[in-house]
């Protein structure tokens, strides 16, 4: 015990709710890192997140301010955090909050901070607006799609792909519609939460198959673990899961990192026909909620992100075990209310 | 036919396909054909083995053999290039 070295990990993403962010499957993850005693500091955004107040979760957690307050805010934040935790490496985990840690990784670094995240230009390749372009110029299947920014597009887009067609938000989100009512109303539902463009995509038809990876950087593939949902929520999540055992889903994950060289996790969502084609519907720049299933699998990508981010040499993972299966609950915490007040008024916990 | 190397039978008669996550419960008489099928044994020895061990006419065997095995194919359990 005593020869284990000590590491501060900071992760955000906190709230494990109904549509729950990756943090406190990635924080179990690197706590299981091996040969280091960890720290976990939770970066949340509300006081509510559930992941402050779980028991082994985080050690610490600060409040930090929303993506739309800017970098400069939250670099003000995250010095403030460092001087009381001295951080050796922060994983951040929410799409809208990447472009923000992207632009102060030099000045994190700086500080002592380690990350391992895209670079802005794999972070915008595979933005939703650029996908189509994207997998076409790489030899990927995807769906074509059209970046709208008025209503009065869509009877267009719509002769153009037919129904059914996905309407999907600018970060999050997508309904499927059958008629143009239909695609109007979730146009502007989804243009009220997630800001313009919004994209629509032709509908594919097939199995909803997920790959959780994690790339070096330099092109090599560290961890690929497909997962098929079993169980999904209305809102789309995987509410259980099972790996897979198909080495061409492995190999996509391995082509889009050597085409991308890409740097730190992702998630490939694929839709895969009845004949076997893999089309790429989304790659989330950053670990899925789902991610602690690939540590069950015998692949802890969370940990081995954390060696990378340090500096380490990380063995390529070969195998997983198949047929790991995840089942997420709910369960009620029971806090008193002054932890809640005391996070609300000061901002830590 | 034969069903896919990588099909996983439980004793209880539970599939799971490793490739696509499928899975499906099966009943005693589908149980015993997968296990046969597992075996490597034709058609005719696995009719001939459910007869043995259940009483039922010829006719059934082969009408209930030969739906199974389409509901295998349908289900994409079967291996289309003998692996």
């Amino acid at each position: 015990m005593g020869s284990k070295k000590k590491i501060t990990v900071a992760v955000t993403g906190l709230n494990a709710v109904d549509s729950p962010g990756p943090g406190v499957a990635v924080a179990r993850g690197v706590r299981e890192l091996e040969g280091y005693d960890v720290r976990i500091i939770g970066l949340s955004y509300e006081a509510l997140e559930p992941g402050i107040y779980m028991e082994g979760i985080a050690d610490k957690t600060y409040q930090i301010p929303y993506p739309s307050a800017g970098s400069e805010s939250l670099m003000m934040r995250l010095e403030y955090i460092n001087e009381q935790e001295k951080i050796d490496v922060l994983i951040p985990n929410f799409d809208a909050e990447l472009y923000n840690f992207i632009k102060l990784s030099p000045k994190l670094k700086e500080m002592g901070i380690n990350t391992y995240m895209p670079t802005t230009e794999q972070f915008e390749a595979r933005d939703k607006v650029n996908l189509y372009a994207f997998c076409q110029k790489h030899g990927f299947y995807v769906p074509r799609d059209k970046t709208i920014y008025n209503v009065s597009e869509l009877p267009a887009v719509a002769a153009h792909f037919n129904y059914p067609m996905v309407v999907k938000g600018k970060y999050y989100e997508a309904v499927v519609c059958q008629t143009l009512d239909q695609a109007q109303k979730a146009f502007h539902k989804l243009e009220a939460k997630w800001g313009l463009p919004i994209i629509v995509q032709e509908y594919i038809s097939g199995t909803e198959i997920n790959v959780a990876a994690l790339g070096d950087g330099h092109g090599e593939t560290v961890s690929a673990v497909p997962m098929r949902k079993l169980f999904i929520t209305d809102k789309g999540k995987a509410w259980a899961g099972v790996t897979l055992e198909d080495s061409r889903l492995v190999k996509l994950a391995k082509d889009f990192i050597k085409a991308t060289n890409w740097r730190g996790g992702f998630e490939l969502e694929l839709m895969v026909t009845t004949d076997g084609r893999p089309y790429f519907m989304e790659i989330n720049p950053r670990f899925p909620a789902w991610i602690y299933l690939t540590v069950g699998a015998g692949q802890n990508q969370p940990a081995a992100l954390v060696k990378l981010a340090m500096g380490e040499k990380v063995k390529p993972y070969e195998t997983y075990e198949v047929g790991k299966t995840f089942i997420r609950y709910s369960w009620d915490m029971i806090i008193d209310i002054e932890q809640f007040q005391h996070f609300s008024a000061f901002g830590e916990n | 036919m034969k069903i896919l190397t990588n099909i996983a039978v439980s004793e209880s008669g539970y599939l799971f396909n490793p490739t696509n996550g499928d899975s499906f419960s099966s009943n005693l008489v589908a149980t015993d054909i997968i296990t046969l099928m597992k075996q490597n044994k034709t058609s005719d020895e696995i009719k001939k083995a459910l007869q043995a061990k259940y009483d039922v006419e010829k006719s059934t065997i082969e009408r209930d053999y030969d739906e199974f095995i389409q509901e295998l194919g349908d289900n994409y359990l079967l291996s289309t290039d003998g692996k």
